[in-house]
């Protein structure tokens, strides 16, 4: 039988090769240099498709090495198929342990959601981020909302979400809520909901932003200052859970996922199943719950 | 105009600005001697050179000329919206007028535009942001300027509509649905939200009817003074000067042919080309 050579090498460790994890990482090092900065980074090709999750793979292998833990979730799930299949490759390239288990992982890798769990000084989370740009919506030249960028000039997000209040009595923003970094920069905090963003700010954990097809990454380091923006007189919220407890666990206090059962009836479960597989064992972690300002005036 | 002046709000020293590939000569061989401003060697554009003059505190300070005289550069010059490419401008409510304002970092010149002026488009397609609503226009002034409270700025921004006779119930509708002298008032409130010590008119009613014309330049010199506000009117229209200013520079290629106080330039005017401009007057 004829066996062609060159598809018998093994990968490098972690798959990328060492120059290039080299040049992420010192990308990395620039981006917790300054809070919220958009950092370019080369981005090398992946075995899956820029955008389905090659940003946080950069990240996370670029940090990961053999003592590490490993976790990854999508939407909160460990078991979603883009997760296990991350998972799997991450493990094959590295031989890193992996775990379901957000106490235990190092390294936390994570499509819109941060863990409910409050992480420590020895975790990293990795954010896969679609589009790192909070200013797109706003500005459609990229050379533009660089300038802009640089000179803080926010003015258009301002107007935007005093248009958005004017129009429909609040801020719509769902996911992605911009946020200011350290006073400085306006960042986009990849679409976590609401519920994730007051999270971010002062907490122990680097945050890591990784955004492999616009080839962008930017960070929120440890005990970072992370503001979302609002009004003196609208403030920001997070989604409420009113009257609402899981299906799964009884749970509440934690972001739901809701889950349609027929054409009439619908249940709540808690979005992430870490949490949640520890809720129903009894052992619920500590949480960094948000709450809500006073309703603001509607808009006359 | 004297160079040991004080009280001045404005001090422009020698403004210039040129398109193109300048020589050192481009200044010495273009302007009203030349009857041109295109340089001969290097065909670069002297939109405007050796601009000198002082603006003071409450004065109104009228800029005549034909079309492609440098009127409109003039004014966007001191606006920022271009950059100059020699000259100094002092602004007395910057640092007592001791620095240079056309040096300053690009942040500074914003924070300049948001706090310390305002400007009137021709086109109110330049002037406002037609993506937002009028309300959210004049928000962007009032947001830059640091306030952050909704219903203050809702307040305002009512305060300034109705005073410029815009109805306040349109305020959350775009100035795209809106008609020209509309626009144009909304434009107004924009440039005056902060009360802003400076105004810049760039041909503020070219292109509206006459009534709305009345309409906006009673509205203009009412604003004017009740608040005080120094102003910079661009015009080719003699009649909007005469009503408006209290002097007047006359531009040509890029020059001042002729500076004085309004009545004694459009009674008695000096130099040829701004005799032909008051007897065209139809």
């Amino acid at each position: 039988m004829i066996t062609a050579k060159k598809f018998q090498h093994t990968y490098n460790y972690g798959f990328i090769d060492e120059t290039t994890k080299k040049e992420i990482r010192r990308k990395l090092l620039k981006a917790v240099a300054i809070p919220g900065y958009q950092v370019p980074y080369s981005s090398p090709e992946m075995p899956i498709a820029r955008g389905w999750g090659t940003g946080g793979l950069h990240a996370s292998l670029s940090l990961i090495g053999p003592d590490d833990v490993f976790k990854i979730i999508d939407q909160g799930s460990d078991a979603s198929v883009n997760a296990c299949n991350l998972r799997d490759f991450v493990k094959r390239m590295t031989g890193c342990k992996t775990t379901f288990d957000t106490g235990e992982a190092t390294l936390i890798q994570t499509r819109h959601r941060k863990p409910e769990e409050i992480l420590t000084e020895r975790q990293i989370i990795v954010f896969q981020v679609p589009q790192p740009e909070p200013l797109r919506s706003v500005e459609r030249y990229e050379f533009k909302t660089r300038q802009m960028h640089a000179e803080a000039d926010y003015a258009k997000m301002w107007v935007s979400l005093y248009e958005s209040y004017v129009k429909f009595g609040a801020i719509m923003q769902g996911a992605g809520y911009p946020v200011r970094v350290n006073g400085r920069y306006i960042m986009t905090p990849s679409p976590i909901p609401r519920w994730d963003v007051p999270n971010l700010s002062m907490a122990p954990c680097l945050h890591v932003f990784s955004a492999g097809r616009e080839k962008r990454l930017h960070c929120v380091p440890p005990w970072t200052k992370v503001e979302p923006l609002e009004f003196e007189d609208v403030k920001f919220c997070v989604e409420e859970f009113r009257d609402i407890v899981c299906a799964a666990s009884g749970g509440d206090r934690a972001f739901m996922d809701e889950i349609y059962e027929s054409e009439t009836s619908r249940k709540y479960v808690m979005n992430d199943s870490s949490f949640l597989d520890k809720v129903r064992a009894g052992t619920r972690p500590p949480q960094r719950l948000f709450t809500n300002p006073p309703s603001a005036p509607t808009a006359s | 105009m004297n160079d040991t002046d004080t009280g001045w709000l404005l001090r422009v020293r020698n403004l210039t600005k040129i398109y193109g590939d300048p020589i050192s000569n481009s200044v010495q061989y273009t302007g009203p001697k030349f009857g041109s401003n295109i340089c001969p060697e290097t065909d670069a554009i002297v939109a405007c050179a050796e601009i000198n003059f002082d603006l003071y505190p409450g004065e109104v300070l009228g800029v005549v000329g034909e079309s492609g005289s440098g009127k409109s550069t003039l004014v966007q010059l001191l606006y920022f919206d271009q950059m100059a490419t020699a000259g100094e401008v002092q602004f007395s409510a910057l640092d007592g007028g001791q620095t240079n304002i056309l040096t300053l970092s690009n942040q500074r010149k914003r924070h300049m535009r948001n706090h310390l002026m305002g400007m009137v488009y021709q086109n109110p397609r330049d002037g406002l942001n037609f993506g937002f609503s009028a309300g959210g226009n004049i928000a962007e002034k009032l947001l830059m300027a640091g306030n952050f409270h909704v219903g203050r700025i809702r307040e305002r921004a009512s305060y300034l509509l109705e005073k410029t006779e815009v109805p306040v119930k349109r305020m959350d509708n775009t100035p795209a649905t809106f008609s020209g002298g509309m626009q144009q008032r909304v434009q107004i409130s924009k440039a005056i939200a902060n009360n802003p010590p400076l105004l810049f008119l760039d041909e503020v009613t070219s292109g509206l009817d006459v009534s709305v014309q009345a309409k906006v330049l009673d509205l203009i010199r009412h604003l004017q003074r009740e608040l005080g506000i120094s102003m910079i009117v661009v015009s080719h229209d003699l009649a909007v000067i005469r009503m408006l200013t209290d002097r007047t520079m006359v531009l040509k290629n890029g020059r001042i042919v002729e500076a004085g106080l309004t009545d004694q330039i459009l009674q008695d005017p000096q130099d040829a080309y701004t005799q032909l401009l008051v007897s065209s007057l139809l």
